[in-house]
C-alpha cells in the first residue's frame, strides 16, 4: 500500500503561455482531511481539473493508489473512486433531491444503459437514498423540486449525492462558499462526519473551517507550492501572511 | 400519467380514421413520430440536431427503394429504412457529438445537406422527380394495403391506416420507455449538468450516441412509413426546411414533454393544410403563429397545461 493516496509528480499546466500550475509535487494521505488554500487566481481550481481529468496536464504525472492516472478520461477517474463537486453548486436542478441521489446510486447497478427497462426497477433504490437525504437533513425535501432549494440544500444535496457513490477520495471545490453562518457550520460537520473512512481534499477560502476541519494544509500561490503543513505551522508562516495581507511592512 | 389519458388517446386513434380523412391522419402520425424522436434529443437529453430531415428522408429513400426496386414486403422495407437511419445516426452522431451546443447544431446540418446532397445526385433517388409510384403491396406478404373499405359510402383505406397507426404505437412506445427508463435518467442528469454527470461516473458520450441512435431509427420509422402513405419519397423531406419544421413542431407543442410534440405536430400539419389556399403566405403565417406562442407560451401547449397542473404530461 503506497502512503499517499494521491500524489502529483511535477505536475503543470500551461494555458497558451501563462502557466497556471508549475511544477506541482502535492501529496495527500490517506485518511486526512487535506486543504488548499490560496490567493485567487493560484491555480487551485485548475489543479481540481487536473486531477478529475477535466484537463489534461501539459506536464507531470498523477498518481492515485500508486496507479498512473495521468490519461485516464473524467468518467475513469470516478469509477476508480474519485469524485468531485464544484465550485458552483452541481445539482440536476430539474430532478428531484430524491432523483439527484438515485442518479448518483444507479451507476452501481449496470442498468444505466437499459433503455428497455422501466425505471421502476430504480425504486429499489429508493430507501438508501433516503437514507443518505436523511443524513444531510433534506430527508423532508425529498420531493421538492431541486433548483428551488435553498443553496446551503443544494450543496447538502451535492454531498449526499458524491457520498451515494462511497467515494475513496472526495474533492470538494469551495464547499461554503457564499453561505450564511449557519450553513458554513452546518457543511463543515458535514464534512467531518463524510471524512470517516475516506479521504477529502477541499479547496476553502474561509479559513475558520480549514482550521477545524484540515489535518494537513496546502498553500499555493501561482501555481506552485509556497507553505504546507498543519494549520498552526502555516498561518505562522510570514510567506502565506504575505501572500495573504499582502507585505508584512505595507 | 394517467392511464385514463392514454386510453382515451388510444381510442381517439382508432376512430380518427371515421371522421377525419384517413390520408391526413395518416401524415399527422408520420410527422408526429418524427417529431416524438427529435424530442428525445432536445428535450430529453439536451442535444439539438438540426439534421434530422437526413434521417426521416433518407429512410424513406431506401424504404422505397427496397419496396419498389427490390420488391420487399412493405414491414421489410420499413425496417430496412430504420436500420440506415439508425446507421446513418451513428454515423452523424459519432462525429457530432464531439461538439457542443451550436457547433453541434453546425455539425448535423452539414452532414444533413450531404445527405442531401446525395439524394440529389445519386442515380437511384431519381433526382428532383423523387422515388415515386412505391407501391404499398401486402403487408407479411397477406393483408393488402391498397384494399379500400366503403363505409358510410366514403372509401377508407382502413387497412393501411391501422398499420400506420400501429407503427406510430410501436414508435411512440419506445420513445416513451426509453425516455422513462434507468437509461432515460441518465440522459435526463446530463441535460441538466453534464459536467455533474461526467463527475458521478457516467460516460456522457456514450449515452448521447445512444440517444442519437435511437431517435435517428425512429425518425427513420416516420420517414419510411410516410414513404409508403404517399407512395412517394422526396427532395422535401430530406431537406433542412423539414429539419426546421421539426424543431417547430418540438418547441410549439413543448419540448421535454411526452405530449408535447404530438401536439406541435398536429398543430403545424393542420395548419399547412388547411392554408393551403393562401399559396407562399403560408410561411409567413405559420411564422407568425410561432412568434406569437414563442411569446404566450414559452415551454409550448403542453409544457403550459404541465405547469397548470403541476405535472409532467
Amino acid at each position: 500500500m503506497p502512503q499517499y493516496i494521491l500524489e502529483t509528480r511535477k505536475l503543470s499546466k500551461e494555458f497558451k503561455g501563462f502557466m497556471a500550475v508549475s511544477g506541482l509535487d502535492l501529496q495527500v494521505e490517506q485518511g486526512h482531511i487535506h486543504a488548499l488554500i490560496g490567493p485567487n487566481g493560484a491555480g487551485k481550481t485548475t489543479v481540481f481539473n487536473l486531477l478529475t481529468k477535466f484537463l489534461t496536464p501539459t506536464t507531470g504525472t498523477i498518481l492515485f493508489k500508486g496507479i498512473d492516472v495521468t490519461r485516464e478520461k473524467p468518467a475513469d477517474i470516478a469509477m476508480r473512486g474519485v469524485i468531485r463537486s464544484f465550485q458552483i453548486s452541481a445539482v440536476f436542478p430539474n430532478l428531484t433531491p430524491l432523483e439527484n441521489v438515485r442518479l448518483a446510486l444507479q451507476r452501481a447497478t449496470g442498468t444505466s444503459y437499459h433503455f428497455w427497462k422501466s425505471d421502476h426497477c430504480l425504486h429499489a433504490l429508493e430507501g438508501q437514498a433516503m437514507a443518505l437525504l436523511e443524513s444531510v437533513g433534506l430527508a423532508e425535501f425529498s420531493g421538492e423540486i431541486t433548483g428551488e432549494l435553498a443553496y446551503g440544500r443544494k450543496r447538502a444535496l451535492e454531498i449526499a449525492t458524491t457520498l451515494a457513490l462511497e467515494p475513496e477520495l472526495m474533492l470538494l471545490d469551495e464547499p461554503t462558499q457564499g453561505m450564511g453562518v449557519e450553513d458554513v457550520e452546518k457543511i463543515t460537520a458535514l464534512v467531518k462526519k463524510a471524512s470517516a473512512n475516506r479521504t477529502i481534499l477541499m479547496i476553502e477560502h474561509n479559513l475558520k473551517v480549514v482550521a477545524t476541519l484540515a489535518d494537513r494544509i496546502t498553500v499555493l500561490q501561482r501555481g506552485a507550492i509556497l507553505a504546507e503543513g498543519t494549520y498552526a505551522e502555516v498561518s505562522q508562516d510570514p510567506r502565506v501572511l504575505e501572500a495573504y495581507m499582502g507585505s508584512a511592512h505595507a | 400519467m394517467n392511464r385514463y389519458v392514454w386510453i382515451l388517446l388510444f381510442v381517439l386513434g382508432l376512430v380518427a380514421p371515421f371522421v377525419v380523412y384517413p390520408v391526413f391522419m395518416m401524415k399527422l402520425l408520420c410527422f408526429a413520430l418524427f417529431a416524438l424522436a427529435f424530442n428525445l434529443l432536445l428535450g430529453y437529453t439536451g442535444l439539438l440536431s438540426f439534421g434530422h430531415a437526413a434521417f426521416f428522408g433518407g429512410a424513406s429513400y431506401i424504404t422505397g427503394h427496397l419496396i419498389r426496386n427490390s420488391g420487399l414486403t412493405p414491414e421489410l422495407g420499413i425496417l430496412g429504412g430504420t436500420l440506415f437511419a439508425a446507421l446513418l445516426g451513428y454515423l452523424v452522431g459519432s462525429l457530432a457529438i464531439r461538439r457542443q451546443g451550436i457547433y453541434f447544431a453546425m455539425v448535423t446540418l452539414a452532414l444533413a445537406q450531404i445527405v442531401y446532397f446525395i439524394a440529389l445526385k445519386a442515380p437511384f433517388t431519381g433526382g428532383e422527380d423523387g422515388l415515386q409510384g412505391i407501391p404499398r403491396g401486402f403487408l407479411f406478404g397477406l393483408i393488402d394495403l391498397n384494399r379500400v373499405h366503403v363505409v358510410g359510402g366514403k372509401p377508407l383505406a382502413l387497412n393501411l391506416y391501422y398499420f400506420v397507426f400501429a407503427v406510430f404505437c410501436l414508435g411512440f412506445w419506445i420513445i416513451y420507455r426509453t425516455i422513462h427508463s434507468p437509461f432515460g435518467q441518465v440522459l435526463k442528469g446530463l441535460r441538466e449538468n453534464e459536467p455533474r454527470a461526467v463527475s458521478l461516473g457516467y460516460k456522457v458520450d456514450r449515452f448521447k450516441l445512444m440517444a442519437f441512435v435511437i431517435s435517428s431509427a425512429i425518425a427513420g420509422l416516420a420517414g419510411a412509413t410516410k414513404a409508403l402513405v404517399f407512395q412517394l419519397a422526396s427532395l422535401t423531406d430530406v431537406s433542412w426546411h423539414t429539419s426546421g419544421e421539426v424543431v417547430l413542431m418540438t418547441l410549439l407543442g413543448g419540448v421535454g414533454t411526452v405530449l408535447g410534440p404530438l401536439a406541435g405536430a398536429f398543430t403545424v400539419v393542420t395548419l399547412q393544410s388547411e392554408l393551403t389556399s393562401v399559396g407562399a403566405w403560408i410561411t409567413v403565417i405559420i411564422g407568425g403563429i410561432f412568434v406569437i406562442c414563442v411569446l404566450l407560451f414559452r415551454r409550448g401547449f403542453v409544457g403550459e397545461l404541465g405547469r397548470l397542473l403541476k405535472r409532467s404530461l
